[in-house]
């Protein structure tokens, strides 16, 4: 019996092992899942609970319900990887074997890297909304809140989902216009980046938006403490901005377990091949999802796209063939701009986010990189494609791994 | 397009950084240097000569990295190239503008 171990059981995860099992013969492959956690988030749903537009209840699931028939899964805490002899040890003291190894055990935020950030005012002026507990708790904090600067802040790239703190600013736009007290608050963003966003035609049509809605931003800002008794953050170039209520998104690191297996960049992520998805570690593990350091966003859309070629690499890797270098760094997403529309942006390692249609060549229905009702009805409907097509490793329909140029305006 | 620098003909992106790092002399990294108003001590090249290094292995580079590498603590790197360092440097050094990863 050979065996197949894929680490982390979140979006990334849980999708290899749905599109692995049926292709991998049961009696010759094993297929194991290794995750600690006991619930899967719907993650996307977190920026949503803090204006009370999505439940908690919205956005779980019991971790085993999406993993498929003929798959273990075991929920223990992993502690380290051996690679030079394909053995995983997890903290309970047991050891697992593999043939394969997938490594999917995401990101998470780190506060603790920026000095100051989680002391006592954690959770009472200072919070994230990346996780489930701060998401709830900042929803806490907004219900009964008076107003005053609130600022949105991103400490340093990578980050999970690169545009969620656009979208965290623009629905703060519109709860409080919907509350009748934005006059009330000040809102600012703030980011290391030069603007909005990394590419520059998304960046543009987005600080019109911010402009639009009366958005402030302050640009080129990195962090180097949070000073909580006078409310400021303040950078390395020792410029400061001032909050009553700051959100923030704490560095993001890969699990410490990659640490300690004693590979991983400066932020635990795994290096990684960025068109096969085979790790430069050994040959027999692969990487998948937000664990990687591929140079494209850290999100669902990109996990789902790499899936269905990582799935071909393994395939192809077991027969002893040469990998599909297949993978371009497709994402897509969509951005909430507040008050029922979204944008949608399409994009990948060399093509920036462009206007245009999409998924069929000048029809739409949606659109690309412009604000509208349908964007956003297709991204309340994402919650159902995540647990039922997504996780599933369904393809989604017209929409290929590949990212297509058809129907976008290219300059 | 062509500017000259340092009394080159020098290839240069439409940000001023160099489009051919093999053009790259530390005559033209002071003149650079010079137009964002900075003066070149040996603490600036030690860090200019690690950035050329990583870009000759093809490591792409953030600020964190280099905080960690030793060569500069990130608060010495903003002394040393205010405002922007990682942008300001890598023009300096001949290298391309640094891009973040999304």
């Amino acid at each position: 019996m050979k065996r197949l171990l894929i680490l982390g059981a979140g979006t990334a995860g849980t999708m290899m092992a749905n599109h692995l099992r049926p292709k991998l013969d049961n009696q010759t492959w094993e297929i194991t899942l290794v995750d600690e956690e006991k619930i899967h988030y719907y993650q996307p749903g977190f920026l949503f609970i803090p204006f009370d537009i999505y439940t908690p209840e919205m956005v779980k699931k019991p971790i085993e319900r999406p993993v498929p028939k003929g798959v273990n899964l075991i929920q223990e805490t992993i502690d380290r990887i051996d690679k030079d002899n394909d053995t995983v040890y997890l903290q309970n003291g047991d050891t697992l074997t593999y043939d394969i190894l997938i490594i999917a055990t995401g990101t998470k935020p780190v506060p603790e890297e920026i000095e100051g950030m989680k002391g006592d005012q954690w959770y009472k002026n200072i919070f994230d909304f990346y996780t489930y507990e701060g998401s709830i708790a900042l929803r806490d904090k907004l219900r009964n809140w008076e107003g005053g600067k609130l600022v949105m802040h991103i400490c340093e790239m990578p980050i999970k989902c690169p545009i969620a703190p656009l979208e965290f600013v623009f629905l703060a736009d519109s709860y409080f216009i919907e509350k009748g007290m934005r006059d009330k608050v000040d809102i600012t963003y703030v980011t290391p980046l030069s603007g909005a966003f990394t590419k520059p035609k998304a960046t543009e049509a987005l600080n019109y938006l911010l402009e639009e809605k009366g958005i402030k931003i302050v640009s080129d800002f990195n962090i180097e403490h949070v000073d909580s008794e006078n409310n400021r953050i303040v950078d390395y170039a020792e410029e400061s901005v001032e909050y009553d209520l700051l959100v923030t998104v704490p560095t993001n690191m890969g699990s410490p377990m990659i640490e300690r297996s004693g590979f991983g960049d400066e932020l635990n992520f795994v290096p990684t091949d960025k068109a096969t998805l085979q790790s430069t570690v050994k040959e027999n593990i692969f990487a998948v999802g937000d664990a990687t350091n591929l140079p494209t966003s850290k999100a669902g859309s990109v996990a789902h796209f790499e899936g269905e070629i990582l799935t071909e690499n393994i395939l192809r890797y077991i027969n002893g063939e040469e990998l599909k270098a297949d993978f371009d760094g497709h994402a897509n997403c969509f951005i909430e701009t507040g008050h029922g529309k979204a944008l949608l942006i399409d994009f990948n390692y060399t093509q920036e986010p462009v206007t245009g249609t999409f998924p069929f060549p000048g029809v739409g229905p949606l659109k690309l990189l412009k604000e509208s009702r349908l964007n956003h009805v297709g991204k309340m409907a994402f919650r159902w494609v995540y647990w039922n097509m997504l996780l599933k490793g369904r393809p989604i329909p017209f929409v290929s791994a590949e990212m297509s140029e058809a129907g976008k305006e290219l300059a | 397009m062509q500017k000259v620098i340092a009394s080159l003909n020098i290839e240069v992106n439409d940000e001023g950084y160099l489009t051919d790092f093999s053009q790259w002399n530390k005559a033209i990294g002071e003149e650079i240097a010079l137009y964002e108003g900075i003066v070149m001590t040996d603490e600036h090249w030690k860090v200019i000569e690690y950035l050329q290094d990583q870009h000759r292995k093809n490591v792409p580079l953030s600020i964190r990295k280099i905080g960690k590498s030793g060569v500069v603590a990130i608060k010495d790197f903003y002394r040393l190239f205010p405002k922007g360092p990682l942008k300001i440097s890598s023009k300096i050094a001949g290298i391309p503008k640094p891009v973040s990863c999304v």
